[in-house]
């Protein structure tokens, strides 16, 4: 294992990403509401890149206590999203929303000094 | 601590390109090295709309032509729409980035575009296909339908199939006219890159109607197939019930396609028209094989409603193609193998992208089944297309 390095903490604002070559693998790295976050690329899908799509919260049907149905609204769980099909995933632990055995690979991620490195 | 540029680098939303987003295609590509053999897509698109201040040009009436190009720069114009949200909601990036996407120079911007796609996932040969005209079979004036056709099938012919002999098409037949129909086949049939001909499916003309005999006959005749191309209808009564349009979509682009291949059997157009090549495009595989075993199943009970059959219905299904894409993917693959043998897939199951829109498949989605042998896998992505098109089967595509 070797740590690559991301980017200064300075320079990789709150909601920014990277991607890391990190020798064979292609990784993404997530800052996202003051914690970091890092995954493999590859979508589980059809191997599109994974992070580098929309980053969006997810959507929830609202149900009244009646059971009726209400309309939709954004939840609070943040998604990013594969650019090629849709691919949904959870940014806090990399599943695969639509099937939360899916998981994509996650790494560790640290922090020397004022400079950001991802482990893999 | 320095490091190499490219080494780490932003996503930078703003920029976009065909080839950077399908780097991971390309590496696909070169690690199952697709240079070594053949790839032909049978089922992809461009966006026609973008061109049609050339494509009404070609419209023949000049009334029709008029409205058109009035009606252009309008809200409202000749041509018909359908409700659809398929980048899902921005989700989709090459449809909502495309804009910004810069063709490079040479042959037509639709040449280039496709080209690049083709090279960065590998493929030597694309069958293209419009993409809002794939409901024009729904527009009520059918006489829009029939000038839309052949001003699109000329436009076509003349600004792309003439100038680039790895994009193929099966051309629009203006099928709600029969007439018409039959002349799209004799005026257009063989033109450079005309492959076969293509109805679109979400219409409401029964495919055994009398009408169309002779065109079907002409076909057979000259060795062209002919394809039935999926959409749905939101305007459909049946479909108009669903409410999302995951529904509509999964629904749709195998109701109307059963329809047709229903009436396609129980009617025996295959007894009557043995050599007649037939192809059904974009329902997945699923809706085939399940309607195999239904028809079959009710055709031993009620052969008096079907009696030109000599064979049960799966038989004559059995030897019509079917593209892949979008290719179900269960979970347990022994179901799909099961799907695979079904429809004889070594032979009949030809590979489709349907790129760029938004359900597109890779190669890959038939090159990493574990069920299939090398050459199988070869005849589904490229050997079984080029057997039915007459392609030339040296790969030619340059994978960057």
């Amino acid at each position: 294992m070797a740590e690559w390095f991301v980017a200064k903490a300075s320079e990789f604002a709150d909601g920014d990403r990277r991607i890391v070559n990190a020798g064979r693998r292609e990784i993404g790295v997530f800052h996202n509401s003051g914690a970091y976050y890092a995954y493999s690329n590859t979508c589980l899908h059809q191997g599109g890149p994974a992070c580098e799509g929309m980053m969006i919260n997810n959507v929830v049907d609202v149900f009244a206590a009646d059971r009726t149905y209400q309309g939709q609204t954004y939840g609070d769980e943040m998604h990013f999203v594969c650019p090629w099909h849709g691919y949904e995933y959870d940014i806090k632990t990399g599943e695969c929303v639509g099937d939360r055995k899916l998981k994509l690979r996650k790494f560790e991620v640290v922090k020397r000094g004022e400079d950001i490195f991802v482990v893999a | 601590m320095d490091m190499p540029r490219n080494d780490v680098r932003p996503v930078d939303l703003d920029v976009y390109s065909t080839p950077k987003h399908l780097e991971h295609a390309s590496e696909q590509a070169r690690a199952r090295s697709y240079q070594d053999f053949l790839i032909v897509d049978v089922d992809s698109h461009h966006y026609e709309n973008e061109h049609y201040s050339e494509v009404f040009q070609y419209i023949e009436s000049p009334v029709i032509r008029r409205e058109a190009m009035e009606g252009a720069s309008r809200r409202t114009g000749i041509l018909n729409t359908q409700v659809g949200y398929q980048n899902t909601g921005g989700r989709i990036h090459r449809q909502k980035f495309r804009g910004k996407e810069k063709p490079k120079a040479g042959k037509h911007a639709d040449i280039m575009l496709t080209l690049d796609w083709m090279d960065a996932m590998g493929v030597d040969y694309t069958c293209l296909f419009p993409t809002p005209m794939l409901f024009l079979g729904l527009h009520p004036q059918v006489e829009i339908e029939t000038a839309m056709c052949r001003a699109y099938n000329a436009w076509l012919c003349e600004r792309i199939l003439a100038n680039e002999p790895r994009i193929v098409s099966m051309l629009y037949l203006p099928f709600n006219d029969p007439e018409a129909a039959y002349r799209t086949v004799k005026d257009f049939g063989e033109k450079k890159g005309v492959v076969g001909f293509m109805v679109t499916s979400p219409r409401y003309k029964p495919v055994h109607d009398n009408a169309y005999i002779k065109t079907y006959a002409l076909l057979e005749e000259m060795g062209k197939p002919i394809s039935f191309h999926a959409a749905y209808s939101w305007d459909d009564r049946a479909l108009q019930m669903t409410n999302r349009f995951i529904s509509v979509h999964a629904l749709g682009f195998m109701w109307f396609n059963m329809i047709h291949m229903t009436n396609w059997v129980i009617n025996g157009l295959p007894v009557r028209f043995p050599k007649l090549k037939v192809m059904w495009i974009e329902s997945g595989l699923t809706w085939a094989s399940g309607l195999m075993q239904r028809l079959d199943h009710s055709y031993m009970m009620r052969t008096s409603d079907a009696p030109a059959l000599k064979e049960k219905p799966s038989h004559y299904m059995q030897q019509m193609y079917f593209s892949s894409q979008p290719m179900e993917m269960p979970d347990d693959k022994s179901v799909l193998e099961a799907t695979f043998k079904m429809i004889k897939a070594e032979t009949q199951l030809v590979w489709s992208s349907d790129y760029p829109h938004w359900d597109f498949d890779l190669p890959s989605t038939i090159y990493d089944l574990p069920f299939l042998k090398e050459q199988a896998k070869r005849n589904i992505l490229g050997a079984n297309a080029a057997r039915l098109f007459g392609l030339n089967t040296k790969p030619v595509k340059k994978i960057p």
